[in-house]
């Protein structure tokens, strides 16, 4: 971006040719326009953070300051509101169920598509392109449909023999496998074509060498996919994070609820309780891994999340 | 490090043997690749059929059913349920909103997107340079993106608060008081009429970000000698939106539109959590998404909601193709 815009080849074309003659669009109408320009730009700036730092000094006030002065600052610094958020209203506890349910299944998310695109991307083998349509398909489904027989399904596994007793419904293993499933067409559609880049003379050197196929992809390909695998990673660490419906029809036990599934509940019995500073602290504390997250990564987050249109 | 030292055993190796071309049985890369192939699709193809692709089929079937969910046993009913989604006023409701929110929420965001990538990418008309991004268009973005990466349900629950009366927090009538316009408060959650522009609102502001920064990256690669040339030619503003920035960009905004239509299908989290399961006062509200859950999780009708999905999945599916269809143009191909 910055280096087409600082090209040293034609750094200044017109005014070079033309230096006395004035410059179209640079006037004062073109400077009026200019900070109308900026002024827009500002406005939905303010439109987009204003909503989440009132939430963020929301959770340090006292309910009493935030009905009757919702606009106004904190007085003080109300830490109890994340303590009460975290222990009486479990955010706590949900917390640490999504930090179970994302540990497992980001990782395998990455694992299992990477080795599922690896293989369609670079084998040649009968029902090749009909298992990657049938992975892109999943792209355009909408969940809902399959919420319904989802839920018998993992209710099902519950009564396997032997891993029965890891599965079923309020399993973190079933919510992770779900996640991994669904995650499964963009990250293989992703990855496919990650994988096509790569040079083929590296692949063909390590299998001439005596690598094994296995250890081909484990030792050469995935180290040299990692940019790839960053930027999806991250894709996926926040879909999961911030995942909602499939919890709701998984997790129906309390103690086993989800960030975001526990903040809805939360959410939905906070006018019952009166308690709405706690709720805008368990909120704070959802958003704050993202946040973190976001920040760290900002440019991976954003490259990762519209590569998925563009491609 | 890795690479290049692998890359420089090939070439040391290319120039003894042939190089093969591909990865087939005979060659290097064939040997044993089908244990391989097969270990390595395993787990990805198995986990996708079990969970996602087999719920798929099971509910169309299911669809066709009375099952409550709560017994082993069921009927094939035929289209029953069909039938009765067809004189279900609520279902209707809810693909009045689906359609509102499919066709508004897009053109909305789009739009938005679209006007606020161009002014931070070629906004700025510093002297020499023919096309600049105003100054710290980065912090923009950055700032823009943010909701996307936000949970739908705190999204929910902010604008809940902001919608929200006056004693319960409600900033949007709070702010309106204060800068005089007093008489525009309303109790916005508690009107039917406005409860599925409320959830179009809270949509697009999650979404313009998103779109500001893929439509900047398209317009990042239009070369700038275009405009230069443009400028020269004496073109203002407007016109160098419509003649250069937009014909080069529409198939990013094509692909975004399809992309915006599918996720504008959606709106569950946002109803579910803003007007909760029965889609606000008089459920006027509803989407498909949370009539889809009510019907199964609330009233023990899976029957019933697997029809409520099939007719999700053929809108969306339609929506789909129409789009792709009614928005395809000659590419413009770039110098």
């Amino acid at each position: 971006m910055t280096a087409t815009r600082t090209d040293p080849e034609r750094p200044t074309n017109a005014e070079a040719v033309k230096p006395a003659e004035r410059q179209p669009g640079v006037g004062a109408g073109a400077k009026a326009i200019g900070l109308l320009n900026g002024g827009f730009l500002l406005l939905w700036g303010l439109i987009t953070t204003l909503p989440l730092l009132w939430a963020i000094l929301s959770s340090f006030k006292t309910n009493g300051e935030f009905r009757t002065d919702p606009m106004g600052l904190p007085s003080g610094l109300e830490w109890d509101n994340f303590a009460r958020a975290w222990s009486a209203a479990n955010i706590g506890q949900y917390f640490v169920n999504s930090v179970i349910v994302v540990s497992m299944s980001v990782p395998l998310t990455i694992l299992f598509g990477a080795m599922g695109a690896y293989v369609l991307a670079r084998y040649d083998f009968p029902g090749n392109r009909l298992i990657y349509y049938t992975f892109l398909g999943g792209l355009v489904l909408p969940v809902f449909l399959a919420l319904v027989p989802m839920f018998f399904i993992v209710r099902n596994t519950g009564d396997l023999p032997l891993v029965g007793q890891f599965l079923g419904l309020n399993s973190y293993v079933s919510l992770a496998l779900v996640y991994v499933a669904f995650s499964m067409p963009f990250t293989v559609f992703f990855l496919t074509a990650f994988f096509r880049t790569l040079p083929t003379s590296v692949a063909e050197a390590g299998i001439v060498d005596g690598c094994s196929h296995f250890s081909l992809f484990f030792r050469v390909m995935l180290p040299m996919a990692k940019p790839g695998l960053i930027s999806l990673a991250l894709f996926n660490f926040l879909g999961h994070w911030n995942q909602y419906i499939l919890p709701l029809v998984i997790m129906q036990q309390n103690d086993k609820r989800v960030l975001a599934q526990g903040l809805g509940t939360l959410a939905a019995n906070t006018g019952f309780r009166a308690d709405w500073t706690a709720l805008f602290a368990g909120l704070v504390i959802a958003l704050l891994p993202v946040l973190i997250v976001y920040i760290l990564f900002q440019r991976q987050v954003q490259a990762g999340l519209t590569a998925g249109v563009l491609k | 490090m890795t690479q290049t030292g692998l890359a420089g055993a090939a070439q040391s190796k290319d120039v003894r043997r042939p190089r093969p071309k591909r990865a087939r049985a005979g060659s290097p890369m064939g040997r044993g690749k089908y244990p391989f192939i097969l270990a390595f699709l395993l787990p990805p193809v198995g986990l996708y059929l079990l969970y996602m692709l087999s719920p798929y089929v099971q509910a169309i079937q299911i669809s066709f059913t009375d099952w409550s969910g709560l017994t082993s046993s069921y009927n094939f009913i035929g289209f029953d349920n069909y039938v009765r989604m067809w004189n279900d006023d609520q279902i209707w409701t809810a693909v009045r909103n689906n359609l509102i929110l499919l066709l508004v929420v897009p053109v909305l965001t789009l739009f938005l997107g679209l006007f606020f990538a161009s002014m931070l990418n070629v906004g700025g008309r510093s002297k020499g340079a023919a096309v600049t991004g105003v100054r710290g268009s980065s912090i923009y973005k950055v700032v823009y993106f943010f909701p996307m990466v936000l949970s739908v349900v705190v999204v929910g629950i902010i604008f809940k608060y902001v919608f929200a009366p006056e004693t319960a927090g409600g900033i949007l009538n709070s702010t309106l008081s204060t800068i005089g316009l007093g008489g525009l408060t309303q109790l916005w959650l508690g009107e039917p009429r406005f409860l599925i522009w409320i959830v179009v609102v809270v949509m697009t502001w999650g979404f313009v970000g998103f779109y500001v920064v893929l439509f900047s990256a398209a317009m990042q690669s239009i070369p700038k000698d275009i405009y230069e040339a443009a400028l020269l030619d004496g073109a203002n503003r407007m016109t160098t939106f419509r003649k250069i920035t937009l014909p080069l960009v529409w198939d990013t905004v094509q692909v975004g539109w399809v992309y915006m239509a599918i996720q504008a299908m959606d709106g569950f989290a946002v109803v579910h959590i803003m007007l909760g399961i029965n889609g606000g006062v008089d459920g006027a509200g509803d989407v498909l998404g949370v009539a889809i859950y009510r019907a199964a999780f609330a009233s023990s009708r899976f029957g019933y909601a697997a029809a409520i999905g099939v007719l999700m999945l053929i809108l969306t599916m339609t929506i789909a193709i129409l789009f792709m269809r009614g928005l395809r143009r000659e590419k413009v191909e770039l110098a």
